[in-house]
């Protein structure tokens, strides 16, 4: 016997949808406006010439020509580069660092209030706080870091005129500043995993570091996963240490793109080659997002409230 | 007060699973009917369609005779109480049972009055300024029970309410329901899987399995004429006993036949044709330990569980299978593990079943 | 023994994170002679110089009180407007409500540089360049996604028996949501908040790009662009510094524990 569906429920149904939509609306709206419109905008003014500092142009459609240039533009690659090795030694060493943070808490277990704030400061504090701050610890001639270089008897490099040693206290800021965040999502990981795995190991002889190895490592997998993407994509788009530390000095050796693009943009005008950037920003972010979640398994993303 | 009927309704989800399918049910202005089942027999989900919770696929929901399918449940004006009692942990007792008096907008003064007058009868006015958290579980039930009465809606609806209960509570509680609802005389929908629960209270019990009515009647003729085989097992501890055999021309008379036993059929009329498979169903009660040769079958005594005013015998029968025989025997009888017996069964409480069908076809002059 | 070794690494890590922000405290009360001449661990004199020139000369309570402003309104605007959007998306039955999430998650996902210059260009439509709402909407892009996703998860693991306990005791939709749905929800809505507070207060970019004089600046910016008549006044920043991050401290100090909570709900960014 085929069951005939019924109109919606018609009155109740019906109200139900419109409370719905009431209440989702404002927030939906102000999305649309602030954040939907603006994205459509981007890309398509990234097909536009639209250079502010030369109005006379106008603002005509020249299709992907921002993009091929972007694509022969030594400074976008340079930036690029930066940006990538940037984030590759970044991410690698927070997320050996939050490792070793994450386990150490989980052993530590009555780590206490005193301890869990301290560990979080640096991730609650403005990202140009942390800049000035490990600014000032290297700053030339007579910062911390040099003092204590030189007192090892070392000659240590004039930081932030050094295209290579300038990148020192910028991976060293960044790291200081995430590590507690990547820390606490594989503490929650962690926290996680059945005490009684280790029993039945060290019943079974596994010493310590065989035990990280085969239990803790595996389990693990799924909050590596999400920390290492989230932190590769926030890597990515690094912008305020760079220009507060450097401002993509000297000349550009530590520009990121995001800088890149922030000059493009807001110093140079240049709105629509601006916008052709963001959209490759976007689209490279995006792509390895998507390249991450599928080499490692959706599952890391399922959401446990549903 | 209410009549509450269900017309032809299913209910299909998203996902494809049906949970009720076609279900025709009338329940009687004052009567509590019992929806008793197996889990996933539906039951819940025909409790939640009454209550306005969910909404049919297909079908009506009617009470006192208006349609209200499309009605929700807040005006729906019955009460229910949760398996989990949903006592809102945020408000005193106090506040939970004036919670649906003032939602009407009832005066304050009315409402005071008729929450005292609940936890009055409750007992449990020591508790109305404590919050949920600071209650037991049968203090919370209570307080559950009390939150549906205040609001003297039309009908009750209870989903399992005794099972989160301690198992030395229940019966207890279980014994203040049946008061309550002849205090109160309003109509009750209960939903259980256990079959004591749906014997003890139910003015009529519906058993349901796989979204659909089994058989709906008072509890004693579910019990004394189980409409199917499913019925016949469900209902009554230990289960009945069930076996397969052919219903044969024997003589001048018919018999139920099986490698194990023969069983005399004269004057039962059973509605099948001879040679046809039937199940024939003989619950432990019915069967009788008795001296060698005077029986229908004999079989080996593989457990022995004394339960205290009885004791259950299992048999291994040659012929009928796997399945023990379940025979119920006195407390005091000698009977040890190892021993081998006749038993007999009473002719007049046999049960036969259609082996195709499962449906009951045997029809016993008086019963 | 182990636990021993670990508590000892525990402490050294703990000093390595503290370290800085130690560093920078000591040097916002040392005087400027002594601020790059043979750093010490222990400082040998103390000095309120720098905090006097901030609030001073250089009226940092100005940049102070616009951060608390755009802060305080975004989190209102985020927690409110989005709390009932993540009641709706989590509870209500409704067609298009994946495809809402969805969306919801994408413009998340889509990063800030992105929309700067399409957002410089409307809000300059608008008028609304070096204003407060000029601020608040664009901060809404970030602060909205993150209320919404938080608060559905969060929604989602309350029992729903007890709105259907509302509903059968005779309470519409609205009264359920309004008295029972929202008291029970204050952890998840004070997560909401403290992430939205600190996230707005410690925004950047946007607030760079949108304001353009200090009398709107945020604290973030504003000390980012001190300039010193012959050098930086690294002492003035390093003060700007540690007043920036007293109440950040402070939050965090209070809420730790909902901090962690939501930030590992699987739902956020860093």
């Amino acid at each position: 016997m085929t069951a005939s569906p019924r109109p919606a429920g018609a009155s109740w149904r019906r109200s139900e949808t419109r409370l719905g939509w009431a209440l989702a609306l404002p927030a939906l709206g102000v999305i649309g406006l602030v954040a939907l419109f603006p994205i459509l905008w981007t890309f398509w003014e990234s097909l536009h010439l639209h250079d502010l500092r030369m109005p006379w142009l106008g603002r005509p459609f020249i299709g992907a020509a921002n993009y091929v240039e972007a694509l022969s533009d030594g400074r976008f690659w340079n930036a690029l580069a930066n940006t990538a090795a940037f984030a590759g030694v970044a991410v690698t060493l927070e997320l050996v660092g939050g490792l070793v943070l994450a386990l150490a808490l989980h052993r530590v277990s009555r780590a206490g209030r005193l301890v869990r704030t301290a560990v979080l400061l640096p991730w609650a504090i403005p990202t140009v706080v942390a800049a000035l701050v490990w600014r000032f610890m290297f700053e030339s001639p007579a910062g911390l870091a040099t003092g204590v270089l030189e007192r090892l008897g070392a000659t240590p490099p004039t930081w932030f005129a050094d295209a290579l040693a300038a990148w020192v206290p910028l991976v060293l800021a960044d790291v200081w500043k995430t590590t507690p965040f990547v820390a606490l999502l594989l503490l929650a990981g962690l926290q996680t995993i059945d005490r009684s795995l280790y029993e039945a190991a060290d019943v079974d002889g596994a010493g310590p570091w065989r035990q990280f190895l085969e239990i803790t490592l595996p389990l693990l997998r799924p909050a590596l996963v999400v920390a290492v993407l989230f932190r590769a994509l926030d890597a990515f788009r690094v912008f305020d240490i760079v220009y507060v530390m450097t401002g993509g000095g000297p000349g550009t050796a530590t520009e990121s793109i995001a800088l890149y693009t922030f000059s493009t943009l807001l110093r140079n005008l240049r709105f629509g080659f601006g916008s052709a950037l963001s959209v490759i920003v976007f689209a490279v972010a995006f792509l390895c997002a998507l390249a991450g979640i599928r080499m490692f398994g959706a599952s890391a993303f399922q959401d446990r409230s549903a | 007060m209410a009549a509450i009927a269900l017309k032809r309704v299913s209910k299909v989800y998203p996902t494809g699973q049906t949970a009720v399918r076609d279900l025709t049910l009338e329940i009687v202005n004052g009567e509590l009917l019992v929806l008793l089942g197996p889990s996933g027999s539906g039951k819940s989900t025909v409790l939640r369609l009454i209550a306005g919770l969910e909404t049919p696929t297909s079908g009506q929901v009617l009470i006192d005779g208006r349609d209200v399918t499309l009605v929700p449940p807040p005006r729906r004006d019955l009460a229910m109480v949760f398996q989990s009692y949903a006592l809102y942990p945020h408000k005193s007792v106090r506040e939970n049972l004036a919670f649906g008096l003032r939602v009407r907008g009832v005066d304050a003064a009315r409402v005071d009055a008729r929450v005292r007058e609940t936890a009055t009868a409750l007992d449990i006015e020591a508790l109305l300024e404590r919050r949920p958290a600071q209650l037991s579980g049968g203090q919370r039930q209570r307080v559950a029970l009390g939150r549906a009465i205040v609001r003297e809606p039309k009908a009750f609806l209870f989903d399992e309410p005794l099972s989160n209960l301690d198992p030395t509570l229940r019966a207890g509680t279980r014994t203040e329901l049946a008061l309550l609802h002849r205090r109160l005389a309003t109509t009750m929908v209960y939903v259980t899987h256990d079959q004591e629960e749906a014997m003890t209270l139910g003015t009529r019990v519906a058993v349901m399995r796989a979204g659909a009515i089994e058989q709906v009647a008072p509890a004693l003729e579910v019990f004394r004429r189980p409409a199917n085989t499913f019925v016949a097992r469900f209902i009554g501890s230990p289960a009945m006993n069930l076996w397969a055999c052919t219903c044969a021309r024997v003589g001048d008379g018919r018999h139920l036949v099986s490698p194990a036993f023969s069983i005399d059929l004269t004057g039962i009329d059973v509605a099948v044709p001879d040679g046809a498979g039937v199940y024939v169903g003989v619950r432990p009660h019915d069967i009788d330990i008795v001296p060698n040769g005077e029986g229908n079958g004999a079989g080996g005594v593989e457990i022995v569980e004394p339960l205290g005013p009885v004791t259950v015998v299992h048999l291994r029968v040659g012929g009928l299978g796997d399945d023990f025989v379940r025979v119920v025997v006195p407390a005091d009888s000698r009977i040890e593990v190892g021993d081998r017996v006749t038993f007999r069964v009473r002719p007049d409480r046999l049960h036969v079943f259609d082996a195709r069908t499962g449906q009951r076809v045997i029809d016993q002059h008086g019963r | 023994m182990r636990a021993r070794g670990w508590a000892l690494v525990t402490a050294l890590l703990v000093v390595a994170i503290l370290f800085p922000l130690y560093w920078a405290v000591i040097a916002s009360f040392t005087p400027d002679s002594r601020l790059f001449a043979s750093p010490s661990l222990v400082p040998r004199a103390l000095v309120l110089d720098h905090y006097r020139a901030l609030f001073g000369g250089r009226d940092f309570w100005t940049p102070v009180r616009n951060s608390l402003v755009v802060a305080g309104a975004t989190t209102v605007l985020s927690v409110g407007l989005g709390g009932i959007c993540a009641y709706a998306l989590a509870r209500l039955r409704f067609r298009g409500k994946a495809p809402v999430l969805a969306f919801v998650l994408a413009v998340s996902m889509f990063p800030q540089m992105s929309i700067v210059s399409p957002l410089y260009l409307l809000l300059r439509e608008l008028r609304l360049l070096n204003t407060y709402p000029g601020l608040v909407l664009p901060y809404l892009t970030f602060a909205m996604p993150l209320t919404i996703w938080l608060l559905v998860g969060f929604f989602r693991q309350l029992p729903p028996e007890l709105e259907e306990a509302g509903l059968m005791d005779g309470a519409g939709r609205l009264r359920t949501l309004w008295e029972i749905v929202l008291p029970l929800s204050w952890p998840g809505l004070a997560t909401s908040a403290i992430l939205t507070f600190l996230y707005s207060w410690n925004e950047f970019l946007f607030a760079l790009s949108f304001t353009l004089g200090p009398e709107r600046y945020t604290v973030p910016v504003a000390i980012t662009l001190f300039r010193g008549q012959y050098q930086v006044p690294w002492g003035q920043i390093l003060a700007a510094a540690v007043v920036a991050t007293v109440p950040v401290a402070a939050i965090v100090l209070v809420a730790e524990r909902r901090i962690v909570a939501g930030l590992t709900s699987g739902a956020v960014k860093g």
